[in-house]
């Protein structure tokens, strides 16, 4: 390819360089198929202007030197010239105006949704829930740490990997609710042709509508704290007859964990539950190994709130920190069960061998006294 | 002279105290000569540049490979927002407001800035903010890391660090804003008898209408700032939805500063060209009074635009197509000055010093930025590619080959008056060709990843985006190495250069080429009686006193 080319020749670099994407990647909706149209029409047309505008002036600096010999004549204004390199950069951008005042229009046409699904931004994952169908889940970065730390072999999809991607039926008209609990993210899958800021205590929405089955992924697009690099986006077209049996797979599962909230659990069970929540949830900040980040985030292990105070470590976990608002009010995302797991694994992981167990109604009984 | 006069300043015949050219550290820090002053500033500036340039290092190094190499996510954000910071407050606008203050007092025959004590005040207040900035990363929680733009809610989230990244904004909004007034004082009141408006040199026209631009919107930097401050501190809710605020607020005011800011990195570009251009063309401005005209739409249309920086908060239709057409609008009068220079190229006699090569480097990078600005300002398209790279490779052709470069151009040009001295002009050229190389190398790649769907402001990255982001940082060492040539160089010319003429450019017809160099301590003490032409050709000057 022409673009190429002139790639290759612009940076003398090996062809490894060439296999990265140089532009939007391959459109799956009809509206990211337009912004590629119109994104090359404008390519073409800047392209255009610029090789004109400085052909002309290397041609002067070629031709109008002074180690070429050549005299300065001493004009220095003409009325006609000034008038017409007015217009026409106005007549070309009226040109650009026409298409993009469509596609924009089409953008925000969300009406007719035939499925709506509201999407919560948290630091630092997504949350999905198919409002109709009573089906939401938590969507984290499903790479482990040990990759991102050097570790571990990267895949493919290093850093673009979920643990539960978002399901979509295609051919279906779907529009997205967006929110976020803490501050500002952005929702953005390129190949939808999809970016939404997700606003705290405001809904925006957004639609696109998929034709081909496959996954997509994208980014969280607006700086929105210490892992904004880490929080992707995945979403999956399935084939409508595909979607629906995914979907009722989900609800059965969905009512099958309801947990008994009463249930006493035994330290094992907790704990091995817990290791995962904490590897969900905890571990980019508190580190996996317990020990935080000096100066930024505290220890674990062997602190004074994970060995001893017991009631404290139930209310910072359920209800964020006074001090540091890095640390979440966790009881806004996560079941009473959850909680009691991951402060169990706290107070039984590393060096911490307090033998406490807390169980889910321990949780449901802290946050009857803070209600 | 008259008795109250004399009863006021009785020792004025007999010590001449005010004409003596002070010594030590108290030339310095009680510093009233403006062009003393222009030299703090551009001795702050480079070292901030400097500073900035390290944290920018700082950055790509991370970004050589992916995973977390170096520095830890919160750290990262740290420097990408410092070096955003450090950069626009730090380097490239007290840059500016040095060479003002040099040039301008010179090129339209004042005696010193109007107002030289509040001047002395200005810069002073720029090294403690900056102090501020560098010891933040020392605080419990680190510096702020929100961006430069520190968008709330975000920038409530953070440490004791963002409380001192407010304050430092604060001094350093007063600070402009003070240099602003002096700026538009001096231009307006102490122009010598002759040098109309209407003949003003453009950098004279650029460094106005920059200062009213400072004037309208530091304070609404600060005002916006001030409230984070108070929602951090003061139970404020002004972007704390569940107080019934709104997080897109602080959008809407950063930006209705932030937009302007742009113009006020980019407008004395513009007149520092429009100065070089004409000098080694050896051909007057071309379209001197459209050039004027199209500085202030410019100024006037960046007021309507600041929402084109947040289409994807969700805005309504209307609002879209009324911001995207308006940035659209923006094109037409920055293509006029284009357009311009290359009119008072055509047909001239062109030689390329080091000058005029920055300049004509800067013309041709800060227009692939400023076509890239129009991709951008297409509403529909802006919704794939903001926050990403491609965002980011636009405004670094734009500050960096625009802004930096007009500012080298603007250095190596009046170095020679300023000192007394000429640069190496080998070295020049090295600086020049080394930095064209490895800006591109550094940026160009930079579009293709915001294409390809890297977001910005990220630590870490898919591997398919390791090719360009490892020949981004390569570009960006070799770059930041490249600028240590340009140090020596000045810092040896300065003192073994060789001697300078009056006017070591041929073309070069503007008032402050027809006075001695080095420029004296004081000069035009006596206005001087001045036949001019447009963009401040002198065609002839009577009187006019120097010390």
């Amino acid at each position: 390819m022409a673009s190429r080319r002139v790639l290759l020749l612009f940076t003398g670099w090996s062809s490894a360089v060439l296999a990265a994407g140089v532009n939007l990647p391959p459109p799956v909706t009809g509206v990211a198929q337009d912004i590629y149209d119109l994104h090359m029409l404008l390519l073409y047309i800047t392209g255009g202007i610029f090789v004109l505008v400085f052909g002309v002036m290397f041609w002067a600096i070629l031709r109008h030197r002074k180690a070429a010999g050549h005299q300065a004549k001493h004009f220095h204004e003409n009325t006609t010239v000034e008038i017409i390199w007015t217009l026409i950069p106005l007549l070309i951008l009226v040109a650009m105006a026409w298409p993009a005042t469509r596609l924009i229009l089409q953008q925000k046409s969300s009406a007719g949704a035939e499925l709506t699904i509201k999407v919560t931004g948290y630091q630092w994952k997504w949350h999905y829930d198919y409002l109709d169908d009573g089906v939401a889940f938590m969507s984290h970065l499903s790479t482990p740490q040990s990759a991102i730390r050097q570790v571990a072999d990267r895949g493919e999809h290093y850093l673009l990997e979920v643990d539960e991607p978002l399901v979509v039926p295609t051919g279906t008209k779907v529009r997205l609710l967006l929110t976020a609990n803490d501050v500002i993210h952005a929702w953005w899958v390129p190949q939808l042709g999809v970016k939404q800021d997700a606003i705290p205590g405001f809904v925006r929405d957004v639609w696109f509508k998929v034709d081909r089955p496959g996954t997509y992924r994208g980014q969280c697009a607006e700086l929105c704290g210490k892992d904004h690099g880490f929080m992707p986006i995945v979403v999956e077209a399935r084939a409508p007859a595909d979607y629906q049996a995914w979907l009722a797979a989900r609800q059965k599962t969905a009512a099958a964990n309801l947990e008994d909230p009463n249930k006493v659990w035994p330290l094992a069970e907790l704990m091995a539950r817990g290791e995962k929540v904490y590897a969900q949830n905890c571990v980019a900040c508190h580190q996996a190994n317990g020990k935080g980040i000096p100066g930024a985030f505290p220890a674990l292990d062997g602190s004074a709130m994970a060995t001893k105070d017991k009631p404290g470590h139930i209310d910072i976990v359920l209800n964020g920190s006074k001090k540091n608002a890095a640390m979440a009010a966790w009881g806004k995302q996560l079941s009473d069960t959850d909680i009691a797991a991951v402060i169990t694994y706290e107070r039984n992981a590393w060096g911490n061998h307090t033998g406490d167990v807390v169980q889910p109604k321990d949780i449901k009984a802290a946050r009857g006294g803070k209600a | 002279m008259t008795a109250i006069d004399s009863a006021l300043q009785p020792a004025h015949d007999t010590a001449h105290g005010h004409h003596a050219k002070p010594s030590g550290i108290t030339r310095w820090l009680f510093a009233t000569n403006h062009k003393d002053i222009g030299s703090l500033y551009l001795w702050f500036a480079f070292s901030m540049f400097i500073f900035g340039g390290v944290l920018a290092l700082c950055i790509r190094a991370e970004l050589f490979r992916p995973g977390l190499q170096f520095w830890q996510p919160e750290l990262f954000n740290q420097f990408t927002t410092l070096h955003g910071l450090i950069m626009v407050f730090g380097a490239i606008m007290p840059a500016f407001t040095g060479l003002a203050n040099w040039m301008l007092p010179l090129m339209i025959g004042a005696p010193d800035m109007a107002f030289a004590r509040m001047n002395n005040w200005s810069f002073w207040l720029l090294p403690p903010a900056a102090l501020l900035l560098l010891i933040s990363f020392a605080v419990p929680g680190g510096a702020a890391a929100a961006g430069w733009t520190l968008y709330a809610p975000l920038s409530t989230q953070m440490g004791m660090g963002m409380d001192l990244t407010i304050f430092a904004i604060h001094i350093m909004g007063v600070s402009s804003i003070m240099g602003s007034i002096n700026i538009i004082v001096t231009i307006l009141n102490l122009r010598a008898p002759g040098m109309t408006m209407m003949k003003m040199p453009m950098f004279a026209w650029a460094s106005l209408i920059t200062a009213y631009l400072i004037i309208a919107v530091m304070p609404v930097l600060a005002g916006v700032v001030t409230m984070v401050l108070t929602d951090r501190h003061f139970g404020t809710h002004f972007f704390n939805a569940a107080g019934g605020g709104d997080p897109v607020l602080y959008q809407h005011i950063f930006w209705f500063f932030g937009h302007p800011e742009v113009y006020i990195m980019a407008l004395p570009a513009f007149g520092i060209v429009s100065h070089i251009i004409p000098t080694f063309s050896r051909k007057p401005l071309f379209g001197y009074t459209s050039m004027v005209y199209a500085t202030s739409s410019i100024a006037i249309l960046s007021f309507m635009v600041w929402a084109h920086h947040m289409f994807t908060t969700g805005m309504p239709a209307t609002a879209q197509l009324f911001f995207m057409y308006a940035t659209m609008l923006i094109a037409v009068p920055t293509g006029v000055k284009v357009f311009n220079w290359i009119g008072t190229m055509w047909q001239g006699s062109m030689s390329f010093e080091t000058p005029m090569l920055f300049a004509i480097g800067f013309i041709c990078l800060f227009t692939v930025g400023g076509l890239s600005g129009v991709t951008l300002s297409i509403a529909a398209i802006d919704i794939q590619l903001q926050d990403t790279y491609y965002v980011v490779a636009h405004f670094h052709y734009v500050l960096v080959a625009g802004a930096l470069f007009s500012l080298f151009a603007a250095v190596y040009y009046w170095f020679p008056k300023m000192t007394g001295r000429m640069y190496s002009e080998s070295w020049g050229k090295f600086h020049f060709w080394w930095s064209l190389l490895w800006f591109n190398v550094t940026f160009f790649p930079m579009h293709f990843l915001g294409l390809a769907g890297m977001p910005r402001r990220i630590p870490d990255y898919n591997m398919q985006f390791t090719d360009f982001n490892t020949l981004a940082s390569v570009g960006a060492f070799c770059f930041g190495l490249g600028q240590l040539i340009f140090f020596a160089n000045m810092l040896h010319s300065l003192r073994h250069g060789k001697p300078a003429a009056a006017r070591p450019w041929e073309g070069a017809d503007t008032l402050e080429w027809q006075i001695a160099t080095p420029a004296p301590y004081h000069s035009f003490v006596e206005a001087p009686d001045l036949e001019v032409g447009e963009n401040g050709r002198i065609d002839a000057m009577h009187g006019g006193k120097h010390h």
